[in-house]
């Protein structure tokens, strides 16, 4: 229980430690440069409890994950990286991208900002069952494209294909599809690209690629478990503008 | 009441990644989970840390970064114009010094970008310096946030500021050293933390409601994805200049 508690307060700290530059350079701003009283609307106290929401919320995720899910997770991508079948190698890799990327804390922000944007924008109905409906269809295409991306990722380790040409070939896709999208969506798209890869999916899914890099002869885990982050982060722009093209 | 409707919506949310562990776990491994006591405490702890996590955003992070850009790009506060002339970029400037400061030191202190610089100076064999590569994602990061401001206040196409960089990756990749390149591509996802994104995603939204002439919808997004690709490209520019140190000094001796 001692140990229990003192490593909670350790992820405190680190979440504090990610927290306290924002703090520090928003306070320089506010003292120093604007030097202006809060507008009305905000309060500093509401501010302050916030943060400790995010704080206290944010340690209590990350340590649930370490005791609950990583360990089985880890376990499951070691035991699918060794047993060989191919169908339930991919079968997993998909639902591993897919399933942790639903759950991501900073999705689900940028998820629910766009959609009230859009909603702001007349793209879609100003109504609260519209945005939330949006926000939760562009939370699946993300996931649905980090399973994808995984799955390309585990492709990548077994077949050996070098990365940056894969990556390329992404960035070429990506462009494609960029001049045709309707424009309202390039943003989300490519912002999206850069929201799938924290809490939870990144350790999840570096595990797997580890665990496949290390069961697989000729394969450097340290070189190899890398790339399936770097596939997590093209993939989601290529599905959100083809979303897009396809109709929001 | 807010609370219990942000959590239903958090069961929702993490029900997918549940149903899948499990799933798996007992239909296709078939093994009995070990501590099930201990996982199941986990879950617990994750649903009510999203939950926290998600009022403490509504309630501080996304007014913070709104907060700032609405001060930042107020009349009042920009130096005086003459009624009715456009505004040049460079008024701007204390916009740009801030989105320059919050990137830089977002990611200096970033606790898993320092554990995988560690790792990459171990790997490297001492040639990789973990702080200098700290500071090379940090300063990709800051710039790439700082031109995404720029981009905003200029309202120029992302998509122009996205090809340029994606050149760029493509020609640092070609002429860097290969074991540099996964760790390179990988930095630009280390940076952007889930404290780090919603403020940034607020800002870049409350500088284009802020402007005149600019629409959140056109304008307030791309901001974190230039911060995802600029690092990649310090990165790898670091690496080339460590190769290009060594090479020197070994025509020197």
């Amino acid at each position: 229980m001692k140990t229990m508690l003192f490593s909670f307060l350790r992820t405190v700290r680190d979440s504090l430690r990610d927290l306290a530059p924002v703090i520090l350079v928003i306070g320089f701003f506010q003292l120093v440069v604007i030097r202006q009283p809060l507008p009305e609307g905000i309060d500093l106290l509401d501010l302050v409890t916030g943060l400790i929401y995010v704080v206290v919320g944010l340690s209590l995720f990350i340590k649930g994950l370490q005791i609950g899910l990583f360990p089985i997770g880890e376990n499951l991508a070691r035991e699918f990286a060794n047993k060989g079948s191919m169908l339930w190698l991919f079968a997993f890799a998909f639902a591993l991208g897919f399933g942790s990327t639903v759950a991501e804390p900073a999705l689900i922000a940028v998820a629910n900002k766009a959609a009230e944007v859009v909603a702001e924008g007349g793209l879609i109905e100003h109504t609260v069952a519209a945005q939330e409906q949006f926000a939760f269809t562009l939370r699946m295409v993300v996931a649905a494209s980090v399973g994808t991306a995984v799955c390309v990722g585990v492709l990548r380790i077994l077949t050996g294909w070098p990365l940056h040409y894969m990556i390329i070939g992404g960035y070429v896709i990506a462009l494609t599809l960029t001049m045709f999208a309707p424009e309202e969506i390039i943003g989300i798209a490519y912002d999206s690209g850069g929201v799938t890869t924290s809490t939870i999916t990144v350790p999840l899914v570096t595990a797997l690629g580890v665990g496949l890099a290390t069961a697989i002869k000729g394969r450097n885990p340290m070189l190899d478990g890398f790339g399936l982050i770097a596939f997590a982060s093209v993939m989601p722009i290529i599905f959100v503008l083809a979303f897009g093209l396809i109709g929001v | 009441m807010q609370f219990l409707t942000i959590l239903l919506d958090t069961v929702l949310d993490v029900l997918p990644i549940v149903a899948i562990i499990f799933g798996f776990q007992y239909l296709v491994i078939r093994k009995k989970v070990r501590h099930l006591s201990t996982v199941i405490a986990g879950f617990g702890m994750v649903l009510i840390g999203l939950v926290l996590f998600l009022l403490g955003l509504e309630q501080a992070l996304f007014p913070m970064g709104g907060l700032m850009a609405e001060q930042l790009a107020s009349p009042d506060f920009l130096p005086m114009v003459v009624e009715g002339v456009q505004r040049h970029w460079s008024d701007y400037y204390w916009v740009y010094i801030f989105a320059f400061a919050i990137g830089a030191s977002t990611t200096i202190a970033e606790p898993s970008l320092i554990a995988v610089s560690l790792k990459a100076g171990e790997i490297s064999g001492g040639t990789i310096n973990p702080l200098m590569l700290r500071i090379a994602v940090a300063i990709g990061m800051a710039f790439g946030i700082t031109l995404g401001t720029w981009r905003i206040v200029m309202g120029w196409p992302l998509h122009w500021f996205v090809l340029g960089a994606y050149l760029l990756v493509i020609i640092q990749t070609l002429l860097s050293p290969r074991s540099i390149i996964p760790l390179a591509y990988d930095s630009g996802g280390v940076t952007t933390s889930t404290i780090t994104v919603p403020i940034i995603a607020a800002l870049g939204l409350g500088l284009a409601s802020s402007i005149p002439g600019r629409s959140p919808v056109m304008d307030g997004f791309g901001m974190i994805a230039l911060a995802c690709l600029f690092p990649i490209i310090t990165v790898m520019g670091y690496a080339q200049i460590v190769r290009w140190k060594i090479k020197r000094m070994e025509k020197k001796t």
